[in-house]
């Protein structure tokens, strides 16, 4: 079986996102970037399912400037196969990453999709679902447990107030959660073998699909700021605050 | 250019029983698709089994203007594959098709959208016209006001931005359509449901909020918290930092990567305030941290802040609230 896994490159979680003073996104200059957390639990995802002799081939994508193989190089360095680079400039929309993704998927008869939920940064959480809905293949978003039984998957999904399983036939798309696994750091030498591994770029025209916006961001603003608070000498008055001037209790 | 009539579907979530309280909120978003100052027809569209409960609840919902339900076992566990499909195909007379961002419009939503061959705008928390919303990127760090070109625009709701719609004591809506279209869920099979045993409301839903990290120092220590909360009928988060300590599993973390909560009250205790934190909680309403560290982050957000031993702190304020 060989598992697909697609991957963006984002800022560093623990970076304090600034917004630009024009208004037109936030500072990605000289900012700390990474593979997004929940890509990372996908690659992790499939490379145990490779070491449990379940999948065969991990194949990674990414799409974006040449800068996300640097995130590629990570993920054959966690123990990824191959990979391929979609180069474009500006990071698509969910819709075309799905349609780009679409055409990788029946190219390479991935039997297994395995996509975080969600980016960091644009906090979409739609690829996964529109993958599937354009391949008209059943999804397991939101997975916090995966399980391959012969030509179906088991999939544990973390749904508002509890769990849910649903069986999925192959091939599958599954979205990832915090709970699925807790990624490796890779190894020195496997990073160096990384170095090895194969990686091909490709452009959105091979694939023939679109990366047309029908999104516009007008403008990127900084939330209103929390008003800095008063302390509290104890808790009699904290309490007190508490019932009577907030009267949240 | 657009030659669909404008008009809302609001896809309703729920258990065959009761509509759910995002639903509420998500159709109260609903009456915010204005033109001229009016708003443009809500459609509420319920799909389930048995769900009869629901439509009852949902006739009493003000500003309702028709309901069209579809009722068959086929649709009992709202499974993504043929829901999303009959929703497209219902949905392609309106030109905006919202859902509550819960777990529920997530998982649907995009694939309804991409059916329709259409981008989706998520976590909308704020309505300005018939093609702009204002929706938080960066978990909340930043704000983007987005423009959508599409024929149909389909969003999911941030139920913590709006308000619950009013609902009558008696029946105010009279249109409601039965709709006989049956989709099969192909590939995918509904095994089984774990709704969480614990007496605490769920993270996400919870008024208030107890959170504790690294601070408490060990796992026994967290009851403290979790004592709290019971108290004051909340629900428990944790840090990053209290998870990777294992004094809680993962499924509790508040933060960027993890639950993110605006909850009336948050009561971070012994946690020092990481960003990553933060953009979990900083939208909760009032925030009140407890740290031994006066220079701890946290108390940059926090309304109310308190200074002291943790294992002094709380026994005291379990006796006094």
């Amino acid at each position: 079986m060989k598992v697909l896994v697609a991957i963006k490159r984002v800022i560093d979680p623990y970076v304090k996102v600034r917004v630009k003073s024009d208004g037109s996104g936030v500072e990605t200059n000289n900012v700390k970037m990474t593979m997004n957390p929940f890509c990372e639990i996908a690659v992790e995802e499939a490379v145990r399912l490779k070491e449990a002799g379940v999948a065969e081939e991990v194949l990674v994508v990414s799409i974006g400037d040449t800068s996300c193989q640097e995130q590629l190089r990570s993920a054959l360095a966690l123990g990824a196969d191959r990979a391929i680079h979609i180069d474009v400039e500006q990071s698509p929309e969910p819709l075309a990453v799905a349609k780009l993704l679409k055409v990788v998927m029946e190219q390479e008869q991935a039997q297994l999709v395995l996509l975080g939920k969600q980016s960091i940064d644009t906090d979409n959480n739609q690829v996964a679902q529109m993958l599937a809905a354009l391949s008209n293949r059943p999804q397991g978003t939101f997975a916090s447990e995966v399980k391959v039984e012969g030509e179906t998957v088991l999939v544990t999904r973390e749904i508002d107030g509890g769990l849910e399983t649903l069986k999925l036939d192959l091939p599958a798309l599954i979205s990832t959660d915090l709970r699925l696994n807790e990624p490796r750091y890779a190894s020195l030498p496997n990073i160096m073998k990384a170095k090895k591994k194969p990686l091909s770029v490709m452009t959105p025209d091979f694939f023939g699909v679109s990366v047309e916006r029908s999104q516009q961001v007008l403008e990127v603003m900084t939330p209103p700021a929390r008003k800095a608070g008063q302390m509290v000498g104890s808790v009699s008055e904290l309490v007190d605050k508490l019932k009577n001037e907030a009267k949240v209790i | 250019m657009e030659n669909k009539p404008s008009a809302t579907l609001v896809v309703v979530e729920h258990d065959n029983q009761s509509l759910s309280v995002d639903t509420l909120r998500a159709l109260s978003a609903a009456s915010q698709v204005q033109q001229d100052g009016a708003s443009l027809p809500v459609t509420a569209l319920l799909v389930g089994h048995q769900c009869s409960l629901v439509l009852d609840e949902l006739k009493c919902v003000q500003g309702i203007s028709q309901i069209v339900v579809i009722d068959a076992a086929e649709y009992q566990h709202a499974l993504a594959e043929n829901q999303s499909t009959l929703i497209a195909e219902v949905g392609r007379d309106y030109s905006h098709i919202l859902a509550p961002a819960s777990t529920f419009g997530k998982n649907l939503m995009p694939r309804v959208a991409a059916l329709l061959d259409v981008g989706q705008l998520s976590d909308v928390i704020a309505i300005e016209s018939l093609d702009t919303v204002v929706r938080p990127i960066y978990a909340g760090n930043a704000l983007a006001r987005v423009r959508s070109d599409d024929a149909t625009k389909v969003m999911t709701i941030r139920s913590s931005a709006f308000d619950t719609i009013d609902l009558s004591d008696s029946p105010v809506v009279e249109n409601v359509v039965t709709l006989e279209t049956v989709i099969n869920a192909e590939h995918s099979e509904f095994v089984s449901q774990q709704k969480a045993e614990s007496e605490r409301p769920e993270l996400p839903a919870a008024n208030v909020v107890v959170s504790g990290g690294r601070g408490l120092g060990s796992k026994e220590n967290f009851a403290l918290v979790e004592q709290l909360a019971d108290k004051l009928g909340g629900a428990i988060g944790a840090s990053r930092a209290a998870v990777d300590a294992g004094f809680v599993s993962n499924d509790l973390q508040v933060g960027q990567t993890g639950k993110i909560v605006a909850p009336q009250l948050y009561i971070a205790v012994g946690i020092s305030g990481a960003i990553q934190h933060l953009a979990g909680m900083k939208d909760s309403k009032v925030i009140v941290a407890i740290n031994s560290d006066p220079e701890a982050p946290i108390f940059q957000v926090a309304d109310y802040g308190l200074v002291g031993d943790l294992f002094e702190i709380m026994p005291e304020l379990l006796e006094k609230v």
